[in-house]
């Protein structure tokens, strides 16, 4: 089948199912749509369809078909029912019927809900209750006013403190950062990862595992992987290797658990 | 206590829980019911029903969805919601005892009978256009938001309209075909 064929035959699917929809969703009468007929159409193209866009415009024809059968099955199951009556016939009645004749036939079949509303002597005394611990309006609904501030020098120090701007910026702290893993690493050039990036507390940890990850992601250290051992190892670089940026990177998840600080906590004590 | 003053504190129970207002929509629930009752609320409510036909009143029962065929189970009860409704029905002379004009009533009926004979689904110009033969066009928008906000009718996002809980527990719908039906025309 051709692509112009192809999309032709999507369209006519596409029609079907709002056929489908409307029947649904307008109450278009059900047996408006001649289901065998479309069967045969969904089968003639359901071998040529290829690609999940043109199934699933298949599956969906196929359940808004489904759906019109539903809809045909009620429509028999419901002129079958006492209440089933000629929707023109009903309509000629009440057009001809007057107001007045209209309203007693309904009020023979009507049987109103009957319900009070009362008051009892406990719901007054819990409302006074709450009538005299109300707290007038007008001191609800103080008006307040802007506080009037003012305008005073700062310093570098009291914006760090007030954590607005940090002590380092971001790029310094990962030096300082890489510098601690070049260190730490020593002779061996690597170290354990849980080594490294474990701290005394939690957070500590979670902000040093952070750091980490910008390491390896800017050049600046790299992983290895032990399968066998099951261990993560880091190995700094000596020197930036920003080249590494172009090449295909690989994501290494690394869970940094409170269970697995716990654990590396108990190994290490 | 006895058998019978059990059932006379029960039943005294019942009437305060379906003729006072609770909730913003009237009547309670059957888990309602069954919490405050205990299990055996539907025969409660039998009794209650029985002392009431004295005064035309009944407890109406209006389901979950479509009325079971059969007795219904526990589980349906549960689900359902139960009123105090009147029983046979007001001679057309009260009209104005429902505190309706005579053109809300004539326009409940006719929505009410048509969207029954459209097998409880009709679009909801059909039922403007019906309803505009005999109100005057600015009452039908009206009328027909002022049935839905009662609960006699309601509309899904394709201006659909439905029957909704209070026909279902408050108009007989067969006999309102059959009447219609059997009007000479």
């Amino acid at each position: 089948m051709s692509n112009k064929e192809k999309k032709l035959s999507s369209e006519r699917i596409q029609r079907v199912i709002e056929l489908c929809k409307s029947v649904e969703e307008r109450g278009v009468d059900p047996f408006a749509v001649d289901v065998d007929d479309i069967i045969a159409t969904l089968q003639k193209y359901f071998p040529e369809w290829e690609s999940p866009e043109e199934l699933t415009l298949d599956a969906e024809a196929v359940q808004y078909l489904a759906s019109v059968i539903q809809n045909q099955g009620d429509w028999v199951k419901h002129r079958s029912t006492s209440l089933y009556t000629d929707p023109f016939l009903l309509e000629e009645k009440i057009k001809r019927l007057g107001k007045e004749e209209l309203a007693a036939l309904f009020m023979q079949v009507w049987n109103p809900i009957i319900e009070q509303e009362q008051l009892s002597i406990s719901t007054i005394a819990e409302a006074l209750k709450y009538w005299q611990d109300l707290v007038p309006i007008n001191e609800r609904w103080q008006n307040i006013g802007p506080i009037q501030v003012e305008a005073g020098a700062t310093t570098l120090e009291e914006l760090v403190r007030l954590k607005i701007l940090a002590e380092k910026t971001f790029m310094e702290e990962l030096e300082t950062f890489w510098r601690e893993l070049q260190q730490k690493a020593g002779e061996d050039e690597t170290i354990l990862y849980w080594d490294f990036v474990g701290a005394e507390t939690y957070k500590e940890t979670l902000d040093r595992a952070y750091l980490t990850s910008f390491l390896v992601t800017y050049g600046y250290a790299t992983l290895e992987l032990r399968p066998l051992e099951e261990e993560v190892f880091i190995k700094p670089f000596t020197e930036v290797h920003s080249e590494m940026a172009d090449k295909r990177m690989v994501s290494v998840p690394i869970s940094v658990s409170f269970e697995e600080w716990t654990k590396w906590k108990e190994i290490r004590q | 206590m006895t058998r019978k003053a059990y059932y006379a504190r029960k039943i005294k129970r019942a009437a305060q829980l379906l003729f006072y207002k609770r909730h913003m929509k009237p009547g309670v629930k059957g888990w309602e019911l069954r919490n405050t009752l205990g299990s055996d609320y539907p025969k409660i409510l039998k009794v209650l029903d029985d002392q009431l036909e004295k005064l035309d009143l009944q407890v109406k029962t209006a389901f979950e969805g479509e009325t079971p065929a059969g007795e219904p189970t526990l589980e349906e009860l549960n689900k359902a919601r139960f009123f105090i409704t009147v029983r046979g029905g007001f001679p057309s002379k009260d009209t104005k005892m429902m505190g309706w004009r005579i053109d809300d009533i004539a326009g409940l009926a006719t929505a009410i009978g048509y969207i029954i004979s459209k097998k409880g689904k009709a679009p909801r110009d059909e039922v403007e256009d019906l309803l505009r033969s005999k109100l005057p066009g600015w009452r039908v928008e009206m009328n027909i938001n002022r049935y839905i906000r009662s609960g006699y009718l309601a509309e899904d996002e394709h201006s659909q309209l439905y029957l909704d809980w209070r026909t279902r527990a408050e108009v007989d719908q067969k006999a309102l075909v059959d009447l219609l039906l059997g009007t000479e025309s």
